[in-house]
């Protein structure tokens, strides 16, 4: 046994199973085999649950191969109010984020191709502060809908946000009414809107640019709602049903047109995007 | 529901105590005229004082004092011919988010705002001007019909924020807001929204997307509550008054952001204590952005309000 005692040698393995090898999945609570997790679009393989993915991630998966054109990639959190929380200064926190996700923003824009057809999209990433809708994250997301409004290319937006980003007040809660303002240029220039929601789209981003589309498609199982769960139960003094503010919880109370399985989300985007006529060769033109 | 504020102690001391000396007075067990002239100019120096030097924390408060004025009392000093029309022609009516036709002078208007209560029977039965998704659908329903009749939106924001219940959620809380932030951007009509007590975060954007923003002196506008920050910031809910601090939820602070456009003034000692005066100066301060936006062409308003809100916001490229 060279130098280690048995003991040893065991919480040792133990160890490196539980980081390394294995992933408890948070939907049936099973231990997934981690290769198969990833290999499986970080889908859990027994129960489907789906688990986050980074901005990379959801580009590599959602347009074809080197097509992904990045753009305003140097826009990055200024500290407007200069906020500083129990936690510390708002600043420290952006960096962090952005070493831990070499990401300057919650949100990578640019232009890329779905089986060949030319779009726009917003890619949120979860681990950049929650995916707060920050001043930057606003700006990047409207920027993306004036490049697809003038050049008539649809637009998808891929949210994963837990809301507002406090650290800069009431501009992020401004950053609602930008963004809209973008995507209701776009309805006036009818061009197609598309809104993904993934796990969790609430608070603020709910409440903007995420419902809005003109088709709203979401992720199985993803966390969907306007207030927190807390604070609604807190205000009600109720319960709340097991599938409250999911993504099956809207599609059933008519907010969600479809949900659509990771592995299925490229061709529906696609087959969706495969009815727009831009020529608009059935009015006359 | 009397509420005394701890700051404006020294302000009601002075008024009970004038209070009392009036009250004589007027038995004819006279002869405090001139002590009464006295306190009279004390108090007008002290109010002056205290509100001088008010804190955010202190504003929060002022912004939701149980006497300070609700769109009702609005409706009544300033508001004449007020038609409400109810309805979201798809569920039902939120009492806490009213409007209808309105005159304001002589110009026509589309009122809608948050309907507070002034007791507790009231606000039960408007749930505290905290609405329903039925809500911002009937305020929708009300500026389309606006835009038909070609007439100007007045929005009044006083709200904690939209309601959060569970027949809200299910009802699309969120997309109702959603919707009113994108139809509010492109309305052919001009918008003039006045944040009269608290602008309640995305409750209180939701008729809140303005060709011209204007804010009460001591009304807030927050994307949160300090409370609420507090609690996930400091992970401490006694931590509100550095949350108000650091928000900048003061009409001076989001005037310095450029969020909001003018501010309207209160007197020193605030509209729960001279409403009329306070309803008056706001008659005017919309009146003057009403007359102005109305020589806009509808093209230029539509463009106008569209760089307003792009230009929100601050970040480094
Ligand atoms: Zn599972």
């Amino acid at each position: 046994m060279g130098w280690f005692s048995k003991s040893e040698v065991r919480r040792d393995t133990q160890k490196l199973s539980r980081d390394d090898i294995w992933i408890r999945c948070q939907g049936c609570r099973a231990h997934v085999f981690k290769q198969d997790y990833y290999d499986n679009l970080n889908v859990c393989p027994k129960c489907s649950w789906h688990g986050k993915l980074t901005a990379a991630e959801r580009i590599n998966l959602t347009f074809d191969a080197g097509t992904f054109d990045e753009m305003n990639a140097s826009i990055r959190p200024s500290d407007p109010l200069s906020f500083v929380d129990g936690k510390g200064p708002y600043t420290e926190k952006v960096e962090q984020s952005r070493v831990k996700t070499g990401l300057n923003e919650s949100v990578v824009t640019g232009t890329g191709r779905i089986n060949g057809v030319q779009v726009v999209a917003g890619v949120m990433d979860f681990r950049f502060l929650g995916g707060s809708l920050g001043s930057g994250t606003g700006e990047k997301i409207l920027r993306a809908a004036n490049y697809a409004c003038e050049h008539k290319l649809p637009y998808i937006v891929f949210s994963a946000s837990g809301g507002a980003r406090m650290h800069e007040g009431i501009l992020s809660l401004m950053q609602m009414a930008k963004t809209c303002a973008g995507i209701a240029r776009l309805d006036e220039k009818k061009v197609p809107y598309i809104s993904v929601l993934t796990d969790p789209t609430t608070g603020g981003v709910s409440a903007s640019y995420a419902l809005v589309g003109d088709v709203n498609i979401a992720e199985p199982g993803a966390l969907v709602g306007f207030a927190g769960r807390r604070v609604i139960e807190v205000t009600i003094k109720q319960k709340l049903p097991d599938n409250f503010q999911t993504s099956e919880f809207f599609l059933e109370h008519g907010f969600i047109d479809c949900i659509v399985h990771r592995k299925e989300m490229k061709q529906t985007l696609y087959r969706i995007l495969s009815y727009y006529n831009r020529s608009g060769r059935h009015h006359g033109t | 529901m009397e509420r005394e504020l701890d700051f404006e102690k020294p302000i009601l001391e002075l008024e009970k105590t004038l209070e009392k000396l009036r009250h004589h007075e007027s038995q004819g067990r006279g002869g405090h005229r001139s002590l009464i002239e006295t306190l009279e100019k004390q108090l007008d120096a002290v109010r002056k004082e205290v509100y001088r030097n008010i804190t955010p924390w202190q504003t929060v408060q002022i912004a939701r004092h149980p006497h300070r004025p609700v769109l009702r009392d609005y409706i009544e000093d300033i508001f004449t011919d007020f038609v409400e029309l109810h309805g979201d022609r798809c569920f039902g009516d939120d009492h806490g988010l009213i409007g209808g036709f309105a005159m304001l002078g002589d110009e026509k208007v589309m009122l809608i705002g948050h309907n507070k209560g002034k007791n507790v029977e009231e606000n039960i039965k408007r749930n505290f001007g905290m609405s329903r998704p039925e809500g911002y659908r009937k305020a929708l329903r009300l500026m389309r019909l606006a835009e038909k009749y070609n007439l100007p939106v007045v929005t009044f924001i006083d709200t904690a924020g939209a309601f959060p219940g569970l027949d809200a959620e299910e009802r699309g809380q969120h997309e109702a807001i959603g919707r009113n932030l994108t139809e509010m951007a492109r309305l052919q009509v001009p918008i003039v929204a006045v944040v009269t007590g608290e602008g309640g975060s995305g409750g209180a954007l939701g008729i809140g997307v303005g060709d011209v923003v204007l804010m009460l002196q001591y009304a807030i506008y927050s994307v949160i509550s300090p409370e609420g920050c507090a609690g996930i910031l400091w992970r401490d809910g006694s931590f509100s008054a550095q949350a108000a601090e650091a928000l900048k939820l003061t009409s001076a602070s989001l005037l310095d952001l450029g969020v909001i456009d003018e501010i309207i003034p209160e007197p020193p000692g605030g509209a729960h204590r001279f409403p009329q005066q306070t309803a008056d100066t706001m008659r005017s301060v919309v009146l003057k952005h009403l007359k102005e936006l109305g020589a806009l062409t509808t093209v230029k308003l539509c463009a106008r309000r569209f760089e307003k809100f792009s230009a929100m916001g601050k970040f480094i490229e």
